[in-house]
């Protein structure tokens, strides 16, 4: 997979660096692998880096709300973190304002956060 | 005796009395009231104006096949490079667009002077000479509305720029706590600005909270309410949180009236409040000294 | 069955554009490709981060329709360095769109279809034409001033 360099495992967070050339096929697949890893180990949450991406647009926007869906229903939560203004001005404009996610400024936010809950 | 080109006989005209065009072309100009000597010394208008002939000549002399020319062609480069930057130093100099084409339509009149001496009688050639010459001109006094309008609406657009700039500063108030006190109308355009300006400074200062101060704002429609909840939404895509205060007993109400949801953005009445909490979110507590 | 020729943009829709590069649209790569050199090319021109985040969204939208809902198609990039614009086609030759003012509505759905995306599209790029026919294609151009 092109599109994503790597899922590590950091204080039973799963943290995902998204890069900007990620197709549509391939983050799917990041779907598919990330629920088999949330349902495997015990995980609390996954953390999409996303500060690479140059847009998001609806579809990878909705692949993101289900992942964070599909790890509530495993009882992790999802974050993304390191959302790019421009992106955000743009999904805002979209109408997709993503409730079901939730988000941090940096990767370091977001594991503070998630050792809170 | 028929020219081997469509365009020889504008050509002599130009070669034989360049200067006699240049000096004829101001004259007209002084004419028709449009040689703004209050704004360009003589020496300035008649370098100028030589700058663009030569120019104009050159691009009849390569740039028209038959009776055909493009004045985007390669062959007009000089054309349009001398006319954008005396486009650029007019529209600078406050000359209006009716002046700037003027200007360039005055041009006709010494081209077809000397036609006409060139063409003796032989009408057809000199009714030929003078279309052609026409679309010439036209051409070139389009093109240069163009340019001078495009450069008119850079400035403006770039005086609006500032002027934005100017009326929507974030401040920080503390480590990693950012406010936006909004004054005055919230339209479509400010509402942007706003957003973009904001988004960016949280992420230089990765400020953790935003308080949106709208004390300042006088009326909260629909559409300024839709402004504010959409920039809050972008703030927490960003991974920050924010607070909209200032909301007077009034607007509240309104905005009930209105059907305004504001979801899960916090409110709050006062800056006060909404500093207190801010801070309590980044790990400070306003606390009243003991000498008091 | 091709676009008919009234359906796609030709020169005079394109006017003094000049071609800058042609995509194939057939893999989910291939749109991030085309997505990717639009992005470039507006940044190459000096086009503000907003400019590009927003077109570039706009075209990933468009050439998504084209890729999973049409089985593929062709993008093109023209520039016209006069008037700064930037003009991208996406064109394929899919099942059309019936109803291209309820393709363009707007609306949050769950499911997320075709509306969506073409809605999305037309909001961010400046200017926004669709010419389609049923069981013959789609042809998109959209616009962005540099």
């Amino acid at each position: 997979m092109a599109g994503v360099t790597s899922i590590n495992l950091v204080e039973h967070a799963l943290l995902v660096s998204i890069q900007d050339d990620i197709t549509d096929t391939e983050i799917l697949e990041l779907q598919d692998r990330l629920s088999n890893k949330i349902a495997q180990n015990r995980i609390d949450g996954v953390i999409l880096d996303i500060s690479a991406l140059e847009i998001v647009d609806t579809f990878v926007g909705r692949v993101i709300a289900q992942l964070a869906g599909i790890s509530k229903l495993l009882a992790a939560e999802t974050y993304v973190v390191g959302m790019r203004p421009t992106v955000a001005v743009t999904l805002v404009e979209l109408g997709m304002y993503l409730p079901e996610i939730r988000t941090a400024l940096s990767l370091t936010h977001a594991l503070a956060q998630l050792r809170e809950i | 005796m028929m020219p081997q080109s469509a365009t020889a006989n504008i050509l002599t005209v130009l070669d034989t009395d360049f200067k006699g065009i240049i000096e004829e072309w101001l004259g007209t100009q002084v004419k028709e009231g449009v040689k703004r000597s209050d704004l360009f010394s003589d020496a300035e208008s008649r370098n100028q104006n030589r700058e663009l002939l030569k120019a104009f000549s050159k691009g009849i002399r390569e740039g028209v096949a038959g009776e055909d020319f493009d004045l985007d062609d390669d062959k007009w480069d000089d054309l349009r490079a001398v006319l954008a930057d005396v486009s650029r130093e007019r529209v600078n100099r406050g000359v209006t667009p009716t002046e700037m084409a003027t200007f360039v339509l005055a041009l006709k009149t010494p081209l077809f002077k000397r036609l006409e001496a060139l063409a003796d009688s032989d009408h057809s050639m000199l009714l030929r000479d003078v279309m052609l010459v026409t679309r010439l001109v036209d051409a070139f006094a389009i093109y240069t509305n163009e340019i001078f309008i495009n450069e008119r609406e850079q400035i403006i657009d770039r005086q609006r720029q500032e002027m934005l700039e100017l009326s929507t500063p974030v401040v920080e108030l503390w480590d990693r706590v950012l406010t936006l006190p909004l004054i005055g109308t919230l339209d479509s355009a400010r509402a942007q600005e706003v957003m973009e300006n904001l988004l960016q400074t949280i992420l230089e200062r990765q400020a953790e909270v935003v308080i949106m101060d709208i004390t300042g704002v006088g009326t909260v429609d629909t559409q300024v309410a839709q402004h504010l909840l959409r920039a809050a939404a972008a703030v927490r895509l960003m991974g920050a949180e924010c607070i909209i205060s200032g909301i007077s007993p009034m607007i509240a109400q309104t905005m009930v009236q209105l059907g305004i949801d504001v979801g899960t953005v916090s409110t709050r009445s006062s800056i006060r409040t909404a500093l207190s909490d801010a801070l309590l979110t980044v790990g400070y507590v306003i606390k009243k000294t003991e000498a008091q | 069955m091709p676009l008919p020729s009234y359906a796609k943009f030709d020169e005079s829709d394109l006017g003094a554009q000049v071609l800058l590069s042609q995509h194939r649209l057939k893999t989910s790569g291939d749109a991030v490709t085309a997505r990717q050199a639009v992005a470039r090319y507006m940044k190459e021109n000096g086009a503000s981060a907003l400019s590009v985040t927003r077109f570039a969204t706009a075209v990933s939208e468009i050439v998504r329709n084209a890729i999973n809902h049409a089985g593929g198609g062709e993008f093109s990039i023209y520039v016209d360095r006069r008037r700064k614009t930037l003009t991208v086609v996406c064109w394929d030759n899919g099942p059309g769109i019936a109803d291209v003012d309820l393709a363009l509505s707007d609306g949050y759905t769950s499911g997320g279809g075709l509306g969506r995306g073409l809605g999305g599209a037309k909001r961010l790029a400046g200017r926004f034409e669709i010419r389609t026919a049923v069981n013959a294609g789609t042809s998109v151009l959209m616009s962005v001033n540099l």
